[in-house]
């Protein structure tokens, strides 16, 4: 068997909150633990309500924060163990986040294209012409060109285009794993639709695994291939997603499948009651 | 247009809400609410639909009377009925707005959840917004709002917190009883849920949906989220590019939408149990200062007609309940 692409063994990452009221540690993270195969690229879903742990989680992936117990390796590299620049370099090459909010991703006073040959001078190693190419080729992966993005800055494009520039960008350096937290949470109904499909795309056509954190439990059924429901800091049901979501065994699963607002007027009395 | 039996507490007629900027020499019209005219009437819950920039949040702005330069009413007009009360919104003076707001009219904000001082307690911002409103002796007053909290699931030791020590959906809850506090017969709310997580806005819609029948009032509600208009909207309103294209009961425009942003917008809701796969809307919004001719949704429209590209569709009703402004919808429909 060959080595995970991302094994996750029971990593817990504690903070110190509060002296104001009372100051005690708690686990943001508790005792979590998955893996990524690394030959079948796939859609791995983290759900939960806010402050249920998925960011600090999606941080430890992304080698941001480092876990106060438990390991992470990325193809066998400890995760902790990245300490040179060089390493990190590497590290960041394969591995990519998406950020939720593209508006406060984007620095306003840059040019969106900026963002797109930084990425490709650092993580691809190309330079001028080549960069652009490299850009251009990422950005008709999500549906954009060049030309229709350059010399642009952030508040001139609308926030799903913008939301596909981050994905583009996140995809230059061709990574084999793409972070995104809550990357649709702040985009309008009728574009959440083209963001998810083009992660699709990405794990069908790129062969790039994802892992998708959201607490939208409608977006997650659509496209994911396995799902881990976290309550606080917890993983408290995980599995193929469709199996999980038609039957929650969990009760907090079941209370999060239950509070989702059905789309359709006629079942409304029952929800809110 | 009133249904019979019920009254109109709020009607909007032929509105136009344009942010004019001019600086440099250079001058900017953005058409942000462009013609809407519509009624809510007593006791009922108005949904408000639509992408963001297509102008919900200021026509939420202008019937609130929180409109601010560069924003300008241009043309059209808002009236209010209270009681026996009829007022129109731009013609009252300072003063007079000053009485009727909170008490009468009552808005939750946008990002209502950063509004409250955080240097302040709770308590303060109670005092500030409803005191005088209320107008009981201090004691009295308090007694009135751990009251109010209480309907809403909050203890009165919130009132002695700062707006940092509780979480997001308390502070939501903050402010919806500031909003309601004084037992206003409208309620404008613009994206009150948007920010919580789906457990706590769950909870937050029911106890916006109680206190609104409890007290009788009436309230337009505006979001993007389709599923929450489902589940809370008497009639629904579907607003594009600074217009109003359609506008029904929810069940009606749920079950037959006769527009094709509309149909759009419901078709590409993910439900669990379905993995039908759905397409999202090619294109992006148009430029509101410099929107195409015709009708705003052509470019992006798969039923655009030669007609579409050269006038403006109007309003037209469709059944007693259900308007649309699209020809080819209407064309259909008859």
């Amino acid at each position: 068997m060959s080595e995970p692409l991302l094994d996750v063994r029971g990593v817990v990452r504690t903070y110190t909150r509060g002296s104001l009221l009372a100051g005690k540690h708690f686990r943001a993270v508790d005792r979590v633990s998955f893996s990524l195969d690394v030959d079948r690229p796939e859609i791995f879903t983290i759900v939960g309500e806010s402050g249920s742990g998925k960011t600090t989680l999606a941080r430890m992936i992304l080698a941001m924060t480092t876990p106060s117990e438990g390991s992470i390796r990325f193809r066998g590299t400890d995760l902790a163990e990245i300490h040179r620049r060089r390493d990190r370099l590497t590290f960041m090459h394969q591995v990519q986040p998406i950020f939720q909010n593209p508006f406060e991703a984007f620095n306003p006073l840059k040019r969106v294209d900026r963002y797109l040959m930084m990425t490709a001078r650092r993580f691809a190693g190309v330079r001028g012409r080549e960069a652009e190419s490299a850009a251009d080729q990422a950005l008709h992966g999500v549906g954009l060109s060049l030309a229709e993005v350059k010399g642009r800055f952030p508040h001139e494009l609308s926030g799903g285009q913008l939301q596909r520039i981050a994905v583009a960008r996140a995809l230059i350096s061709r990574p084999a794993l793409i972070v995104a937290d809550e990357p649709v949470s702040m985009v309008d109904a009728s574009l959440r639709i083209s963001i998810v499909n083009l992660f699709k795309v990405l794990r069908d056509a790129h062969k790039v695994s994802i892992i998708y954190i959201t607490h939208d439990l409608g977006t997650a059924y659509y496209i994911s291939d396995r799902i881990l429901i976290m309550n606080k800091g917890r993983a408290v049901e995980s599995g193929d997603a469709r199996t999980v979501l038609d039957n929650p065994q969990h009760p907090y699963s079941i209370l999060l499948k239950s509070a989702v607002l059905s789309p359709d007027p006629a079942a409304r009395e029952a929800t809110l009651a | 247009m009133t249904p019979t039996g019920t009254q109109a507490v709020l009607t909007v007629e032929g509105l136009r809400a344009h942010y004019q900027v001019s600086s440099f020499g250079i001058e900017r019209d953005v058409r942000a609410v462009d013609d809407v005219s519509l009624h809510v009437s007593t006791n009922e819950i108005y949904g408000l639909a639509g992408e963001s920039s297509c102008g919900k949040s200021t026509l939420v702005k202008a019937i609130a009377a929180a409109i601010r330069p560069p924003l300008r009413v241009l043309a059209g007009s808002i009236s209010y009925r209270f009681g026996d009360r009829r007022m129109s919104l731009y013609e009252l003076s300072a003063d007079a707005l000053a009485e009727i707001r909170w008490k009468h009219l009552s808005y939750i904000m946008q990002g209502s959840m950063s509004v409250l001082n955080p240097l302040r307690r709770v308590r303060s911002a109670f005092v500030d917004f409803a005191f005088r409103h209320i107008g009981k002796p201090m004691p009295e007053f308090l007694g009135i709002v751990e009251a109010h909290l209480k309907r809403l699931h909050l203890e009165p030791s919130v009132l002695d917190a700062y707006p940092h020590e509780l979480s997001g959906g308390m502070r939501q809850r903050i402010t919806i009883a500031l909003a309601t506090v004084c037992r206003p017969d409208f309620i404008a709310a613009d994206e009150p849920t948007t920010a919580l997580d789906v457990v706590v806005q769950k909870s937050v819609l029911s106890e916006l949906r109680q206190t609104q029948r409890e007290m009788g009032a009436s309230m337009l509600f505006v979001t993007h989220d389709m599923a929450v208009h489902a589940n809370l909207a008497d009639r629904l309103g579907i607003m594009y590019a600074g217009r109003l294209v359609e506008e029904g009961t929810t069940a009606e425009v749920f079950k037959a939408p006769a527009h094709p942003y509309t149909a759009h917008l419901i078709a590409s809701l993910p439900r669990i149990g379905d993995t039908e796969a759905r397409e999202g809307l090619a294109g992006a919004p148009p430029n509101l200062a410099n929107p195409p001719p015709g009708c705003r949704f052509h470019p992006r429209c798969p039923l655009a007609m030669d007609v579409c590209r050269r006038e403006v569709p109007e309003m037209a009703w469709v059944s007693d309940t259900h308007r649309v402004a699209c020809f080819a919808g209407k064309a259909e429909a008859a």
